[in-house]
């Protein structure tokens, strides 16, 4: 190649690169994809991020093509299953599990013009890669306030899916709650770990009405919890967890937490077909309306359900942080100082049990 | 008027025969479920066994992940099969494929931040033991107790997985995953990973010891005397007790082989495509090598065969799932049919179909 047409070709290149560029200021259709670690069928987690994705075809139409995949496992699968769809003109990937984390950013650093979106996790290793989350602790506290209310053993339950900061934070906040309105109120965590397994999730249930458990909140995505209290004819309640559960209504369902990923996977579309795409770190809760509490129903006291209510209520303005101080850790450390709120990062990554809660975080 | 007659012994051609002709049946069975789903049936099964191989999109890609997917499938099936054929059943090969792994990650990790060229041929040193001590512990509580290897290798399963729970949160733990369960990614530690061994071939040394472990089990059955015992052992127990082979040391050894390559399999694994211990490492190859032995007809060839289809039916389904909106579920069904039509189409192999006159029938 002699002199001239390389600098032809030089020219041609970044004719084609500002041209790219360009084009990037905005798309005329993008397709959407989505990776779930359960089925859309789980009437909890994965359920709700699959309404997110039908709330963006119908929000965009014709603008938007969805796909997604069902019951990936976190791992070795994941990464492929992200590549086929990165090959398949996929322009935006969502992946909706914490284990998808080393995949996600994986496969990111290969297709560097795919955006990828990342849920629950931390790492955001390539430009191309955005992780977001919702603020579950915000609704963990109003359910253990009425768990605290509601609980006649003073023994109440929590099913943890995998002992991560995530769930510490759920069970924390949980605990703290309850144990405000009721201090003879004890604690029991079942780890099951795993997201979505009915079966395992019924026993975990099981060993703690065994126990005496007559409150269970779940950390996991199926309704085999409520399944299980149902069965003790109103002896146990516990709560929805992600989607509503409205099916176990009034009783043994007394509220939920539901995740409304809606409004954030049409935000996140949008801004690529507008162009005005970012890479962000989100964690939005109940003031955003990420987090939602459903129905309290009628098989709790007026009095709680006010209580309940107004408390979600000044976390939506933003007057009430479910981790105020004074706050020990387990070990009756210090943690939080009377009237100090809980910096974000202390959260991201708590690994200890506030003081009070008995067993360990499994090692 | 159908009849079956036994046939005086299996037919060769019908063994070879049968597969093909079930993979066919699976196709068309399947192809009405997804028309009764509301899909193209040739869409779909041209996406399924097709495109993964030549589709110019993403055959480059997926062609090598066949690989990657059946490596682990076949190295566990053939030693599966050594013991089936000798009427031995390890139904734990996920146990061992876990213990493999742990052995084998933990050895590596020891040695972290190190770099000697040693520290991965001791990881497979490690990995196979890991295996091999798990199997050995239903093996010899059959062997001196007399209880069932079914129950006893099913089980330990689980002990592994509480195992594998443990070490991902704490003994092997990242010290720098803020917290999180899992252990370092072995693939950004280059003394102790396993990686693509030709760029674009989906090659690492797991697939190059299942195709080792093909080839040794084939000159095992065809060539050795330990080869015609396990297969004495299976057909005629009593026959093989009169030509002096020892029960016992049978068990011992069949155990040990699938359990010491189940465990090779897991080691592979973790420090190749999974990269990491994490509490849910495992996705079931154990258990689905059992199926990828029996598909094979616990012939060393066949089971190579049989690997690579599974790998097929596996991330062709994918493909289905996302290109097609199938549903995870249907996928799964159409993995079930395969094994149902090759179970039942092995009647041909055994029996003979005759179609009797009714005078012949009275």
């Amino acid at each position: 190649m002699n002199r001239r047409t390389l600098l032809a070709t030089a020219a041609l290149g970044l004719g084609l690169a500002f041209g790219t560029a360009a084009s990037a200021q905005g798309m005329d259709k993008v397709k959407a994809c989505f990776v779930y670690v359960g089925p859309i069928g789980d009437l909890g987690w994965t359920y709700q991020h699959h309404q997110g994705a039908l709330a963006v075809q119908e929000e965009f139409g014709d603008k938007v093509e969805i796909a997604y995949q069902e019951n990936v496992p976190e791992g070795a699968d994941a990464e492929r299953v992200l590549t086929q769809m990165a090959l398949s003109g996929c322009n935006i990937i969502f992946t909706t599990s914490f284990g998808y984390m080393d995949p996600t950013n994986n496969v990111a650093a290969k297709f560097p013009d795919i955006k990828f979106e990342h849920a629950t996790g931390y790492k955001r290793e390539h430009p191309n890669v955005s992780t977001y989350n919702a603020r579950f602790y915000e609704g963990r506290a109003v359910q253990g306030h009425i768990a605290g209310k509601m609980t006649k053993t003073n023994k109440i339950g929590y099913i943890g899916s995998f002992p991560i900061p995530e769930v510490v934070m759920g069970i924390n906040s949980y605990y703290l709650h309850a144990k405000k309105v009721n201090p003879d109120v004890e604690l029991s965590v079942v780890w099951a770990f795993t997201w979505f397994d009915p079966a395992k999730e019924a026993d975990s249930a099981k060993a703690l009405i065994d126990q005496g458990v007559d409150v269970i909140a779940a950390h996991t995505d199926s309704t085999a919890p409520l399944a299980e209290a149902a069965k003790t004819n109103g002896a146990v309640i516990g709560f929805g967890q992600a989607s509503d559960m409205a099916d176990y209504k009034p009783s043994p369902r007394v509220a939920s937490i539901i995740d409304n990923w809606n409004p954030y996977y049409i935000k996140r579309v949008g801004a690529l077909l507008d162009g005005t795409y970012e890479q962000i770190d989100s964690w939005a809760g109940i003031p955003e309306g990420e987090v939602e509490i459903g129905e309290i129903t009628d098989a709790v006291p007026a009095d709680v359900k006010a209580e309940a209510e107004a408390m979600r209520d000044a976390i939506a303005a933003g007057s009430y942080h479910p981790f105020t101080g004074p706050i020990n850790k387990q070990d009756g450390s210090a943690w939080l100082a009377e009237g100090a709120v809980a910096p974000d990062g202390d959260l991201l990554g708590m690994n200890f049990f506030v003081e009070g809660i008995t067993g360990d975080i499994p090692k | 008027m159908l009849r079956l007659e036994k046939r005086p012994s299996p037919s060769r051609f019908w063994q070879g025969a049968t597969p093909v002709l079930a993979v066919v049946l699976t196709m068309i069975a399947g192809g009405l479920m997804f028309a009764a789903l509301g899909k193209n049936p040739f869409e779909a099964i041209r996406t399924i066994f097709w495109d993964p191989l030549f589709n110019a999109q993403f055959a480059s890609y997926s062609r090598p992940q066949l690989l990657v997917k059946a490596g682990p499938l076949i190295l566990i099936a053939i030693g599966l099969s050594l013991g089936f054929r000798a009427g031995i059943w390890n139904i734990g090969a996920e146990g061992q494929y876990i213990m493999g792994a742990l052995f084998g990650a933990g050895v590596g990790l020891a040695f972290y931040p190190a770099d000697h060229w040693f520290i991965f041929p001791l990881m497979v040193v490690a990995g196979a033991f890991g295996g091999w001590i798990w199997a050995m512990i239903p093996a010899v509580l059959k062997t001196k107790f007399n209880t069932n290897e079914i129950l006893v290798s099913l089980l330990m399963v689980y002990i592994a997985q509480n195992f594998l729970s443990s070490m991902s949160l704490g003994l092997l733990r990242n010290p720098e995953g803020g917290g999180f369960p899992g252990s370092r990614n072995l693939s950004q530690y280059p003394a102790a990973s396993n990686p693509e061994l030709i760029a674009g071939t989906g090659l690492h040394w797991g697939v190059i010891a299942a195709f080792m472990a093909v080839i040794a089990a084939y000159i095992l059955l065809q060539r050795h005397i330990l080869g015609f015992h396990i297969k004495l052992a299976g057909q005629a127990p009593r026959a093989a007790r009169y030509a002096g082979v020892n029960p016992t040391g049978l068990v011992v050894l069949c155990m040990g082989i699938s359990g010491a390559l189940a465990g090779l399999a897991g080691l592979f694994e973790v420090s190749g495509p999974a990269g990491q211990i994490s509490i849910d490492f495992n996705v079931g190859y154990g258990f689905t090598a059992i199926i990828v032995a029996f598909l094979g007809r616990l012939n060393p060839i066949g089971i190579l065969l049989a690997g690579l289809l599974m790998a097929l039916t596996y991330i062709g389904g994918e493909l289905a799932q996302f290109m097609l909106g199938l549903p995870a579920a249907a996928i799964q069904a159409f993995q079930g049919m395969l094994l149902f039509f090759l179970l039942a189409v092995d009647l041909l192999s055994n029996y003979r179909i005759r179609f009797a006159t009714k005078k012949e029938a009275l």
